[in-house]
């Protein structure tokens, strides 16, 4: 065990280095940067046999990781907000020609008005694309999802690209000790590169033609049961890495205090830990509460939180993001999984661009959620705008 | 299920009947520098025994990068005929 302090953002170059990633094309945007900066030195420095790829926009970054990957190299890239809804089309090029990609995502705030803070509109808005999204509470993680993305997504069940999310700032600027795995336990672990075919300049294969409408239909269906065998790949290969590296997180779903929690928070990303922290508060006031955080936002957890949270007196969904004339995304999928459980259910909307989320603010929205049930028993409020602190008398006038 | 598909000969029918143009080859300037077999997208330049080409017209779109990429002119591109056969 070689514990190291790092950034989020190099916790994840570390582990694209451990995983002999052969080709990196990237575009820099805020807050990746020094993501891709520490793989460029890593190859200039010979410690990482690869080739990094100079493009001129993310559109290009992806295109051409993904190129690389359908030759045969394993492939990285990574973005951020503005970038990553650039590459957006490419995602779909990526998913549909079923070649396994990793790429890690600073989660941040899409302009205007400009915002380099964490939210979850990025990579959020990537759901419908077909490749399977994580997101990382810590650095920690951030390095051993990385590491995992690339089994996951090169196992014959799955085939299909993979993001794994991280904090803008919160992960990928603040250090924490990160336990690094040896090249050797690494080698060990990860099998050598997977796909369904190559194009090479041997192969006489073409990728993309014009296809009957049917098998256009079909092809879409075998990547929904795709995305359903790789929920059994990824609890597999998260308790495989715990066998080899001690750390597994649970699969899709992780439940901190949720086993007999009657009030159930349901979030993904860095703030997770702030919620667990609520959850200490609140049980200390003697209300049972639990947090189901979100590993995997594709493929959706489903049967995971039907398990934890049918039965819960509250679920109450923390969005990051939000669907502007509908909620915050989470909130509607968590809805939609929980239909005819009878749970009480609110939707918060609350740290967009940024605004810091405390403990504090956490347990005192769970507790007045707690009294709303209480005095009305079954309560449905799908959104609430949890506003900063000094707008907070807007929410009267608009009502939401 | 992947999107992939292998290429046969007449797949999508006999598209030489696409062409409004067709490659005539003046073997005489042709130096069997083979950028013509090697450029064409469709794989209609065929390669004789001993390295002059002839085109597969049942097949041949008319595309016009054989004569574009021949260095010594060799390839002219010439009308077709209304109806079909060339002028």
């Amino acid at each position: 065990m070689t514990l190291k302090a790092l950034t989020g953002n190099h916790a994840v170059s570390e582990a694209v280095k451990l995983s002999r990633v052969k080709v990196i094309a990237a575009y820099p945007i805020t807050p990746q940067t020094t993501m891709v900066e520490r793989l460029a030195e890593m190859v200039d420095k010979g410690e990482l046999e690869a080739k990094m790829i100079r493009v001129e926009s993310e559109h290009s970054a992806l295109a051409t990781t993904f190129g690389a990957a359908a030759a045969g190299a394993r492939a990285f890239t990574a973005t951020s907000s503005h970038g990553l809804l650039y590459m957006h089309e490419v995602l779909w090029w990526a998913a549909g020609a079923r070649i396994p990609v990793v790429m890690a995502v600073a989660a941040r705030a899409i302009g205007p008005p400009w915002n380099i803070h964490v939210e979850h509109s990025d990579f959020i808005d990537q759901r419908d694309t077909g490749w399977l999204i994580s997101a990382a509470q810590e650095n920690q993680e951030a390095l051993d999802l990385t590491l995992q993305a690339f089994r996951i997504s090169e196992d014959p069940r799955v085939y299909l690209p993979m993001i794994v999310a991280l904090d803008g700032f919160i992960l990928t600027h603040t250090v924490a000790p990160v336990d690094v795995p040896s090249q050797e336990d690494v080698d060990r672990w990860l099998p050598p590169r997977r796909q369904p075919y190559m194009i090479t300049p041997e192969s006489n294969v073409v990728m993309g033609n014009i296809s009957s409408d049917e098998d256009y239909f079909m092809m879409r269906y075998s990547m929904q049961a795709a995305m359903q065998a790789a929920k059994q790949v990824i609890k597999e290969v998260d308790l495989e890495y715990g066998k080899t590296f001690g750390r597994s997180y649970g699969g899709l779903l992780e439940c901190y205090r949720c086993e007999d929690a009657d009030y159930t928070i349901v979030i993904t990303g860095s703030w997770s830990g702030d919620a667990k922290k609520a959850v200490d508060m609140l049980r200390e006031k003697g209300i049972r509460a639990g947090v189901a955080r979100i590993r995997f936002v594709r493929p959706w957890p489903e049967e995971d939180l039907k398990d934890r949270l049918a039965n819960k007196k509250g679920v109450i969904v923390f969005d990051r993001s939000v669907s502007f004339g509908s909620y915050g995304q989470l909130f509607t999928e968590t809805a939609a999984t929980l239909y005819g459980a009878g749970t009480s259910m609110r939707g918060v909307v609350a740290g967009l661009g940024g605004v810091d989320v405390r403990p504090e603010d956490f347990a005192s929205e769970v507790m007045n959620f707690v009294s709303r049930v209480e005095e009305s028993g079954r309560v449905y409020e799908p959104q609430k705008w949890m506003l900063p602190k000094k707008y907070e008398y807007v929410a009267k006038e608009v009502g939401i | 299920m992947v999107p992939i598909s292998y290429p046969a000969e007449g797949s999508s029918g006999k598209t030489g009947l696409w062409r409004t143009e067709r490659p005539v080859v003046h073997l005489d300037k042709c130096i069997k520098c083979l950028f013509c077999w090697l450029y064409c997208p469709e794989d209609t330049i065929l390669r004789r025994e001993d390295d002059y080409v002839y085109v597969d017209y049942e097949y041949c779109k008319g595309c016009g990068i054989c004569a574009n990429v021949c260095p010594t002119h060799a390839i002219e591109m010439v009308p077709e005929a209304p109806g079909g056969e060339g002028a």
